[in-house]
């Protein structure tokens, strides 16, 4: 049995970041990785543009994530590899974690965690295609995965069914490594990935995006032969008669990302409906106390570098243990999509809040507005705002006057 | 047999259809527009005086090609087994076990790349109480034996086994106070065991979360549920430990009957000179009763879908139960079940034997005998059926479905016989729903009759324990720990959702009947089948088959030949290992 101060579970870039800042606040830190290598997801991310905020260049996913395996190996932090979580229970004094490994079954004790679990994808079954079951029809990571990590390609010919940026990013990547993407087709009626992307890897490459788009239809019984694609109505629903068959052999889906919180949930973690991940706090705590958030896990970043800035505070915030007190919940209002924190802790110091959101459409421009019982108390201005794009404000919210019956409200306004 | 009654009611639905006897059957051929048409004559041509219907209307225009290996061999070439088994479903895989008991050389043919890749691994693995079956029916029989040998049978395979019982949900009163007490006194005519009615408040302590409209449920302790792939590859499994063999990718095309008597089998793979032949050949056992000369019933498919849920909604469903479908819902539930699902009256919510919740299935008629497709009407329709007793049910909780065949005769029950035109064949066909239940049953039976026609005795050294490894995640820490020592990749978790490790996927490409694809590992140790749906570990256990098999990553398959996954390399490997 192995005590520590704080344990962080996932060793992708937010637990990476978290362990880094955990340790540096005089934790004693260690990081659960399931996989052979630390680094999580960035492993197979062989494409560029990680880490201009962060590092303030552009660098590769295995790059970024090389950084921050570098900064956790110079400090005495234990990291466990092939090491899989297969209990966490609350117990007197913090959390104790089975872990199961080569090495055996493995105990450890906690003051406090960190859940840096990433997320998993959606897949054809849960975007409701159907047909037969043949191989080729992969998520866009899996399909990654075969591409960069293995060197193989998984398709001759495919179709790209969701624009998130991990189908954008293999639609490039596939016609670079030899396969022929007949068109990306996207059910929303605006792209769901970062705008430079659209322009990086379809536009640049000649490949067509379709929107309003879906597929249907699978078609083939041992491997993926056509798919039926058909043009959807404003609520997303195929219009009858616009089917057509595109013959194919794969089908890549980026249809969005779920935080992976099953083992929050076994605390019974609280999970926040817009973000779909755990409630939390300015410290990025949880409803369970000690039990903090890191990255994907939380809510589904759209850079890496504002995962390691937000998992690095939970990591040192799960070093501190602030006591918690009173919160105030941020009630959300019109234009908003998501955003993190949930609430305020007003014991905690809430002067310096990072305050990340998404617009729930396209706005040109947009007023970002918090009022408290009604009455205004911030405003600021953004410009060109897009679902897919999250946006990064500081805010002082111990400047609102906050007590624990007031009413705290953020609405996103159209100007 | 009133030829001229059953001609009547069939020509009231197709006037062009020939009525005729032929040996004993009702025989119905011409042609038709529409399936529909032709189940529908299929149905009217049932009479008790005749041995059963032979319904060769043609439907226009329609054509299915079996699916079939490619391969071609002379692997079994003038082999003469005692027994050859045509078909790997549970039937055939129950009969190879029960077979190998016995002091003779027992041969399976399955034309799959794997066992349990029809019916027996599309349906909810539901072990039947018995209670919609009906007196005479060959079904109730094998049903009540069958349901009584899981518990003992599963132990001896090392196959979960769970008597969560199946309640019959009532929503108005008129049900409550006459349907039940029906109910249970034809339970009591059926020898159905363990049934008794329970109160809203009783159900509260069985489920948690009973319908509102509940007014009282008749409680089947008796039912049960085992994952049926699981239970049919470790039949095949501990039948080849006990000497049997099975042959994959073997397809039965043809025999050779004289006199009564099958002399020759001619195979993808050979011609054999078995001396019984039993058909277990499901969707198509009315194909091989033919070759045999030996038809006396026909298959008309019958596709169902279901729906797998995620564990999380695993507190949903403790057991498994339906809504009676005798009155029509309660008003304010109405609304949601307009649309009747298909004919069936069954279906209902529960929970398997991994922790999911399944829901479905429905039934539709269709001509095709292997088309699995599933569509988005059924898949809406069954949950908006099953919503209604499981309000909670939502399509965001899904996480896979698929569609199975039941091969199902017109009369409805099992044909489990003796030749009646041939000496040397046994029929187990038409064993459709509640066919995992009865087949261990009816496998029995027939290892009675092979016993009796070939003088055969009874081996000394069967041994009906299966080895096996046990699911590492349902063992205690310190269970655990012992099997890690002894082999650390025990302790390497590939697939997250299910905790499946090395270990367990190593011990299966090392089981008697491995099979070497994702999915033939899928349904083994279970990778794959969680909410991530393989999205994590098909990478890995692709690798991990590669590495074990000395074969290329793009050398495995998903299931059947031509289901390749990976192509050739990419322009970047191809640089770099050149």
């Amino acid at each position: 049995m192995k005590n520590y101060d704080v344990i962080v579970i996932g060793g992708g870039p937010a637990g990476l970041a978290a362990a880094e800042s955990a340790c540096k606040a005089g934790a004693k830190t260690a990081v659960i990785e399931r996989e052979a290598r630390l680094g999580g997801i960035l492993k197979q991310c062989v494409h560029d543009g990680f880490g201009l905020i962060r590092f303030g260049e552009k660098l590769a996913g295995p790059e970024y994530a090389e950084r921050y395996i570098d900064l956790v190996r110079a400090l005495p932090v234990d990291t466990y590899t092939l090491t899989f979580v297969t209990k966490l229970v609350k117990s007197a004094d913090g959390f104790s974690v089975t872990c199961v490994s080569r090495e055996g079954m493995l105990d450890f004790t906690a003051k406090s965690v960190v859940l840096a679990t990433g997320c998993r994808e959606r897949t054809a079954k849960q975007v409701l295609i159907q047909g037969t079951r043949p191989a080729g029809v992969f998520t866009a990571g899996t399909a990654q995965h075969f591409v960069n990590l293995m060197g193989k390609l998984p398709a001759k010919k495919c179709v790209i069914l969701g624009s998130g940026d991990i189908g954008l990013i293999m639609a490039r990547r596939l016609t670079l490594e030899g396969a022929e993407v007949e068109g990306v087709y996207e059910v929303k009626p605006e792209p769901s990935g970062l705008t430079r992307n659209i322009h990086q890897c379809l536009h640049d490459f000649n490949i067509p995006l379709h929107l309003s788009h879906t597929v249907t239809r699978v078609f083939g019984v041992d491997r993926l032969t056509a798919v039926e694609v058909a043009r959807v109505d404003d609520k997303m629903k195929p219009v009858k008669g616009t089917e057509r068959i595109v013959e194919c052999d794969a089908l890549i889906l980026s249809v969005g990302l779920i935080p992976e919180n099953e083992l929050a949930e076994t605390l019974g973690v609280a999970i926040n409906p817009f973000t779909k991940g755990p409630d939390c706090d300015q410290t990025y705590m949880s409803s369970v106390e000690g039990v903090f958030s890191a990255g994907n896990a939380l809510n589904v970043f759209d850079l890496v570098d504002y995962v390691s800035e937000c998992a690095a505070a939970a990591g040192a915030n799960a070093a501190a243990r602030v006591p918690c007190g009173e919160c105030v919940r941020i009630e959300k209002g019109k234009g908003l999509l998501s955003y993190v924190p949930h609430r305020i802790d007003l014991k905690k110091p809430a002067d310096k809040v990072v305050f990340f959101f998404r617009s729930a459409k396209d706005m040109d421009r947009g007023t970002l507005r918090m009022t408290v019982d009604g009455k205004e108390v911030y405003k600021k201005k953004f410009a060109f705002l897009r679902p897919p794009e999250m946006q990064r404000v500081e805010i002082d919210f111990s400047a609102f006057g906050l007590n624990a019956k007031s009413k705290l409200a953020v609405e996103l306004e159209e100007n | 047999m009133n030829l001229k009654s059953i001609a009547k009611r069939v020509h009231k639905i197709a006037p062009s259809v020939k009525v005729e006897e032929y040996r004993g059957c009702v025989r119905l051929s011409g042609e038709l527009e529409s399936w529909d048409l032709i189940y529908r004559c299929g149905v009217a041509a049932v009479s008790k005086g005749s041995l059963g219907v032979l319904n060769d209307i043609k439907l226009k225009g329609f054509r299915e090609e079996m699916k079939k290996p490619s391969l071609r061999d002379d692997a079994l070439e003038g082999k003469k087994p005692d027994v050859l088994i045509v078909g790997g479903g549970i039937m055939g895989c129950a009969l190879a076990r029960e077979l190998s008991r016995l002091d003779i050389s027992v041969l399976l043919v399955e034309k799959a790349n794997d066992v349990a890749t029809g019916a027996s691994s599309r349906n909810d693995g539901c072990i039947h109480p018995g209670i919609d079956l009906h007196r005479g029916q060959l079904k109730l029989k094998y049903v009540l034996r069958g349901n009584e040998m899981y518990e003992g049978l599963c132990k001896e395979l090392g196959c979960d086994f769970e008597r969560w019982a199946q309640t019959f949900m009532f929503s108005t009163k008129w049900e409550r106070y006459i349907i039940a007490p029906l109910m249970l006194l034809k339970g009591k005519l059926l020898g159905v065991p363990d049934m008794s009615f329970k109160s809203p408040a009783e159900m509260r302590k069985i489920e948690p979360h009973p319908p509102k409209w509940l007014t009282g449920a008749v409680y089947m302790a008796s039912a049960g549920v085992v994952s049926p792939y699981k239970v049919t590859i470790a039949l095949a499994e501990n039948a080849i430990e006990n000497g049997a063999e099975v042959s994959l990718n073997t397809v039965v095309e043809g025999m050779e009957v004289k006199d009564g008597v099958i002399t020759a089998v001619r195979t993808n793979r050979g011609t054999l000179h078995p001396r019984i032949v039993v058909n277990a050949a499901g969707a198509y056992s009315d194909v091989v009763a033919e070759m045999a000369g030996d038809r006396t019933f026909t298959i008309h498919p019958r596709k169902g879908t279901d729906l797998i849920l995620d564990k999380k909604k695993a507190y949903y469903a403790l057991s498994s139960f339906a809504r009676s479908y005798f009155a029509p819902l309660p008003k304010e539930a109405q609304e949601q079940t307009h649309a009747a699902v298909g004919h069936t009256k069954g279906g209902g919510v529960m929970r398997t034997v991994d922790g999911n919740i399944l829901v479905g299935p429905n039934a539709v008629e269709q001509p095709y005998r292997e088309d699995t497709t599933t569509n988005l009407e059924d898949v809406t329709a069954i949950i908006r059926k099953q919503k209604v007793a499981a309000d909670e049910l939502s399509t965001a909780d899904i996480i896979t479905y698929f569609a199975g065949v039941r091969a199902a005769t017109y009369e409805e029950d099992f044909v489990v016989r003796k030749g009646i035109f041939t000496k040397n064949v046994i029929e187990t066909a038409g064993i459709q729903s509640p066919g995992i239940t009865a087949a261990p049953a009816i496998a029995c039976d027939v290892r009675e009759w092979v016993k009796e026609m070939l003088s055969a005795r009874d081996r000394k050294d069967f041994d009906p324990v299966r080895k096996h490894t046990p699911k590492l995640a349902g063992l205690s820490d310190a269970e655990r720990a012992e099997y890690i020592k002894r082999d650390p990749a025990y302790g390497e978790i590939v697939c997250r959702c299910e905790e499946v490790s090395k270990g367990e996927i190593v011990d299966a490409l090392e089981s008697p009947l491995k099979v070497c694809t994702v999915d033939g590992i899928k349904r083994r140790v279970r990778p794959g089948m969680g909410r991530c749906q393989g999205g994590f570990c098909s990478p890995l256990v692709i690798k991990i088959i590669a590495e074990h098999e000395g074969i290329a990553p793009e050398d495995v398959l998903k299931g059947d030949e031509g289901s390749v996954v990976l192509y050739k390399d990419t322009k970047k490997a191809a640089e770099v290992n050149r």
